[in-house]
C-alpha cells in the first residue's frame, strides 16, 4: 500500500468519524451516502464496491461538472457489514437530504425498508436485499435493478438445466450458503422450483464465523454427491469454499457461485487451480469500455482514486461502478420529469422508478456490450434483468454463456406472495397503486 | 422411532457403509484439531504467565500472517519475511508489556482482559491501515512448505491426506515439543513457572516479571505467526481469520488455560468431534452444527468438570 493510499484511508476514516455527523446540508448538490465496508471480514468485496462506485461519481464531477450541472457529493460511512452500523450510518446522514441509499448488505437492507418507507428516501440494492423488494406496489421506495437474488437463482438453475447432459430433471443440486439473511434468500425459489424442475436439492450452510474452515460441509457434500454445486457466498468464504472443491476434486465446471461469489478477488487466492470454477455475473468485466477509460483520465490517473490502478476493471470495481450508473440516470430522469437540477429523495424515487438506459443510452455513456437495457415502471422495481455465466479461466473471469432471462412467470408470482406476505402485519404499510 | 434411528442407527450404518469417508472425516478432524491446540497454545502462554486472558491472540494470527505476506509483496524474500515479521512479533510483544501491561499490574483480571480487547481493536484499525482488507494468498510455497495431494484406497474407497495438511501436524508437533522443552528445562521456563504461581515471590527471589511478559508475549506471537501461515495455506489471509479464534476458547474451557497438553487434547476433542456430528448427526439439526458444537460441549465440561481436562483446581478460602 503506497502512502499515498494510506493517507487517503485515513482522510475517508476521519470523514466517517466526524463527517457524517457534521456535513451540512448544501442545496447545490447531489449528496450520496455511501453506506460502505473497508473493515473486517467482508472488506475484500467492499473495498472494490466502494471504489467503483465513488470514482464512477468522481468521474462526472471533473468530467462533465456533475449531473445537470449540479455536483455529487458521496460521502462514505463504514458500516463494516454489520447491520447496526449501517442503522447507525443511515441516521446519521438522512438529515442531509440523501437522493438514495445504497447498503451493500442485505441485514442493512431489511433494517433501512421501514424506515426508508416512512423517511420517504430510496433505497436501490442491486441486485441483492430483498426480492420481493422488486414489486413496486408493496414496496414504493425500494428497487432491486437490475434483477433480484430469486431471479437470479432461476437463470443459474435454467444455465444448468440446459448445460447438464439429460437437463436438471433427476440431478441433485448441492446449495452452499452463507448463513445469514443473504444466503438464506434464495431458498423458497430453490424449493418451488426443484418440484417444478423435477431436481433434488440438499443445504450446506456456512456459519459467518467458518467461512475459512468448511472442511464440514465439503465432507458433507463428499457423502451427498450433489451433481451441481451452487453457491451463495460473499467475502473470504468463496476463495476457501473453491480451495475445499478442488480438495475434494469436485468437478469445477459444475460449481457455480451467484454474482458476489464470482469476483476477481475470490479466485486471485485460488490462482490457476481454479480454472473452470463458474459463477453469475450481470455486469461487464475489463477496462475495455470506453467509460473506464475516462475513469481513468480523470480519476485515476489524477490520483483522485483509492483503487490501485490495475484493480480497475476488476469484477466488483465494474459491478460497483453500474451501480453508480444507475443512480446517475435515475438523477437525470427525475430532473427530468420535475424540471428541477437538485432533487429531493422523493424526486429522486420518479426517477429510479421511470429508468430506461437503452442499449443506446448504454453506448452513449459508454458501455455497450456491458450489460443489459434497463427499464423500470410502478410495478416492476426489479428490471427482471437476467444474468450471464463467466468462467474462471486461471487468471481471469470469461464470459461463456448469453443473457439468461429469469423464470419471471414463477417468480414474479412467488415475489408478490413474498411482498403480500412481508407487509401482512403491517396494518399502517404505505404501497402504491399502478395502472 | 424415526428420530431413534436418525440417532442411533443411520450414523452407524453410514460408518459401516462408507468407510472411507469415516476415516477422511477423522483426518480432517485431527488436523482441524491440531490447528485449534496452536491457536489455544497462545493462549495458554499468556494466561499460565500473567492470568490474562489473551482477547487479542485471534487478531495477533491475522497481523503475524498479513505481515509476512505484504513484506514478500514489496520484495521481501520468504524467509527474510519470516524473521522480519518475528522481528515484528518481539518489537509488538516489547510494546504490549511497556505501554499495557506495565501499567497495570496488580490491577483486577477484568481490568487487564479489557485492556486486551482494547488491543485487538487497536490491532484491527492499524492492521487495516497498514496491509488493507483485501484478502491476501499465503506464500505457501514460497516458504518451501508442500503442495500436493497423497491418496489412501482403501476399503474400496479414497482418502485424501493434503500434504500442507501434514505439514501442519508435524510442525506442530515440533513446536509444542520446542515450547514444552522450553518451558520445563530452560531457565526463562523455570522463571516463568514460578511467575506463573506466584508474581510476588517470583519478584522476591529475582526474577523479572517485565522480561518475563515480553518473553512469553513473543512467544505467543511465533505460535501466531505458525498458526497464520497453516491457516493460510488452507483458506487465504483476511481479518475473517480472527473469528476462528474464537474456537480457541471452547478448546481452553474443555483443556484447562494453563496446561500446553491440555489445549492439544481439547483442540483434538473438539476438530474431530465437531466434524463427526456434523456430517453424520448434523443433518438432523438442518446443519451447520459445527458453528455451535463446540460452545455446547464447552458448556457441558463447566457444568461438570469447570477446570478442564487438565486445568488445575481452584480452591479459594472463604
Amino acid at each position: 500500500m503506497t502512502l499515498k493510499k494510506a493517507i487517503l484511508g485515513l482522510a475517508a476514516t476521519a470523514v466517517l468519524a466526524s463527517g457524517a455527523a457534521t456535513a451540512s446540508f448544501a442545496a447545490d448538490e447531489h449528496y450520496i451516502p455511501n453506506l460502505s465496508y473497508r473493515t473486517g471480514p467482508f472488506a475484500g468485496g467492499g473495498i472494490p464496491f466502494a471504489n467503483g462506485f465513488n470514482d464512477y461519481f468522481t468521474m462526472l464531477n471533473e468530467r462533465d461538472g456533475g449531473i445537470g450541472g449540479i455536483k455529487v457529493r458521496v460521502e462514505e460511512c463504514e458500516t463494516g457489514y454489520n447491520s447496526q452500523k449501517g442503522v447507525e450510518c443511515y441516521e446519521a446522514t438522512k438529515g442531509n437530504n440523501p437522493l438514495v441509499y445504497t447498503p451493500l448488505s442485505t441485514g442493512i437492507t431489511l433494517a433501512l425498508i421501514p424506515k426508508t418507507t416512512e423517511d420517504k428516501i430510496p433505497l436501490l440494492t442491486m441486485g441483492y436485499g430483498l426480492s420481493a423488494g422488486g414489486v413496486g406496489e408493496t414496496f414504493p421506495y425500494t428497487f432491486t435493478y437490475p434483477t433480484s437474488y430469486w431471479n437470479q437463482m432461476s437463470s443459474i438453475l435454467q444455465y444448468i438445466d440446459s448445460t447438464a447432459e439429460g437437463g436438471i430433471k433427476g440431478k441433485k443440486v448441492g446449495f452452499l450458503y452463507l448463513d445469514a439473511g443473504y444466503g438464506r434468500e434464495p431458498i423458497p425459489v430453490l424449493e418451488a422450483l426443484s418440484k417444478q424442475m423435477g431436481f433434488e436439492w440438499v443445504g450446506f450452510p456456512v456459519a459467518g464465523k467458518d467461512m475459512q474452515n468448511q472442511g464440514s460441509q465439503w465432507l458433507n457434500v463428499r457423502k451427498e454427491r450433489p451433481d451441481y454445486m451452487v453457491m451463495w457466498g460473499w467475502g473470504a468464504m468463496n476463495a476457501t469454499a473453491v480451495k475445499e472443491a478442488i480438495k475434494i476434486r469436485f468437478p469445477l465446471d459444475k460449481f457455480i457461485g451467484n454474482w458476489w461469489a464470482g469476483a476477481n478477488a475470490d479466485l486471485d487466492p485460488v490462482g490457476a487451480a481454479g480454472k473452470g470454477y463458474k459463477a453469475a455475473n450481470f455486469s461487464g468485466v475489463g477496462t475495455s469500455f470506453p467509460v473506464i477509460a475516462d475513469i481513468q483520465k480523470h480519476v485515476v490517473d489524477a490520483g483522485k482514486s483509492q483503487a490501485d490502478a490495475d484493480k480497475v476493471g476488476d469484477v466488483l470495481y465494474n459491478r460497483g461502478m453500474y451501480n453508480a450508473v444507475i443512480i446517475a440516470e435515475a438523477i437525470r430522469k427525475a430532473q427530468e420529469i420535475h424540471n428541477t437540477k437538485t432533487l429531493t429523495g422523493e424526486q429522486m424515487r420518479d426517477g429510479l422508478e421511470q429508468i430506461d438506459i437503452s442499449e443506446a443510452r448504454l453506448k452513449e455513456l459508454g458501455l455497450e456490450g456491458f450489460t443489459g437495457p434497463l427499464k423500470g415502471s410502478c410495478k416492476d422495481h426489479e428490471g427482471g434483468g437476467g444474468v450471464f455465466i463467466q468462467q474462471w479461466d486461471g487468471d481471469q473471469f470469461v464470459k461463456i454463456s448469453d443473457k439468461i432471462a429469469p423464470m419471471l412467470d414463477v417468480t414474479r408470482p412467488l415475489l408478490e406472495e413474498a411482498a403480500a406476505k412481508y407487509v401482512s402485519d403491517k396494518p399502517d404499510w404505505k404501497g402504491q397503486t399502478c395502472n | 422411532m424415526d428420530l431413534f434411528n436418525q440417532f442411533f442407527v443411520d450414523p452407524f450404518v453410514l460408518m459401516a457403509d462408507i468407510p472411507d469417508l469415516l476415516l477422511q472425516t477423522v483426518w480432517e478432524g485431527f488436523v482441524s484439531g491440531v490447528l485449534y491446540a496452536l491457536i489455544a497454545l497462545g493462549f495458554v502462554l499468556i494466561y499460565k504467565a500473567s492470568g490474562v486472558f489473551n482477547f487479542a491472540q485471534g487478531i495477533m494470527v491475522v497481523f503475524a500472517a498479513l505481515a509476512l505476506v505484504s513484506l514478500h509483496e514489496v520484495g521481501v524474500p520468504a524467509w527474510l519475511a519470516v524473521i522480519l515479521t518475528l522481528g515484528i512479533m518481539a518489537l509488538l510483544a516489547i510494546g504490549v508489556e511497556r505501554i499495557v501491561l506495565r501499567k497495570l499490574v496488580n490491577q483486577h483480571d477484568a481490568i487487564l482482559l479489557m485492556a486486551t480487547i482494547g488491543l485487538t481493536l487497536f490491532l484491527e484499525g492499524l492492521g487495516e491501515t497498514i496491509f488493507g482488507g483485501e484478502p491476501k494468498s499465503m506464500i505457501t510455497e514460497e516458504l518451501g512448505l508442500p503442495t500436493g495431494v497423497s491418496d489412501w484406497e482403501v476399503f474400496g474407497g479414497l482418502v485424501s491426506f493434503q500434504h500442507i495438511d501434514i505439514a501442519a501436524v508435524v510442525i506442530a508437533v515440533i513446536m509444542v515439543a520446542g515450547l514444552a522443552l522450553f518451558f520445563n528445562y530452560s531457565r526463562i521456563g523455570r522463571a516463568l513457572r514460578a511467575v506463573a504461581d506466584d508474581h510476588q515471590a517470583a519478584l522476591s527471589v529475582g526474577i523479572s516479571l517485565n522480561q518475563i511478559w515480553a518473553i512469553v508475549w513473543f512467544a505467543a506471537g511465533v505460535v501466531a505467526l505458525v498458526t497464520g501461515i497453516m491457516w493460510g495455506a488452507r483458506s487465504d489471509v483476511s481479518f475473517a481469520l480472527e473469528v476462528i479464534a474464537l474456537k480457541a476458547l471452547a478448546v481452553l474451557i474443555l483443556g484447562g488455560f494453563t496446561s500446553i497438553p491440555g489445549a492439544i487434547v481439547g483442540g483434538l476433542i473438539i476438530g474431530i468431534g465437531e466434524k463427526v456430528f456434523e456430517v453424520y448427526w448434523g443433518a438432523i439439526f438442518g446443519g451447520g452444527v459445527e458453528a455451535w458444537f463446540a460452545y455446547v460441549l464447552a458448556l457441558i465440561f463447566l457444568l461438570f468438570r469447570p477446570q478442564g481436562l487438565f486445568g488445575e483446581k481452584i480452591i479459594e478460602r472463604v
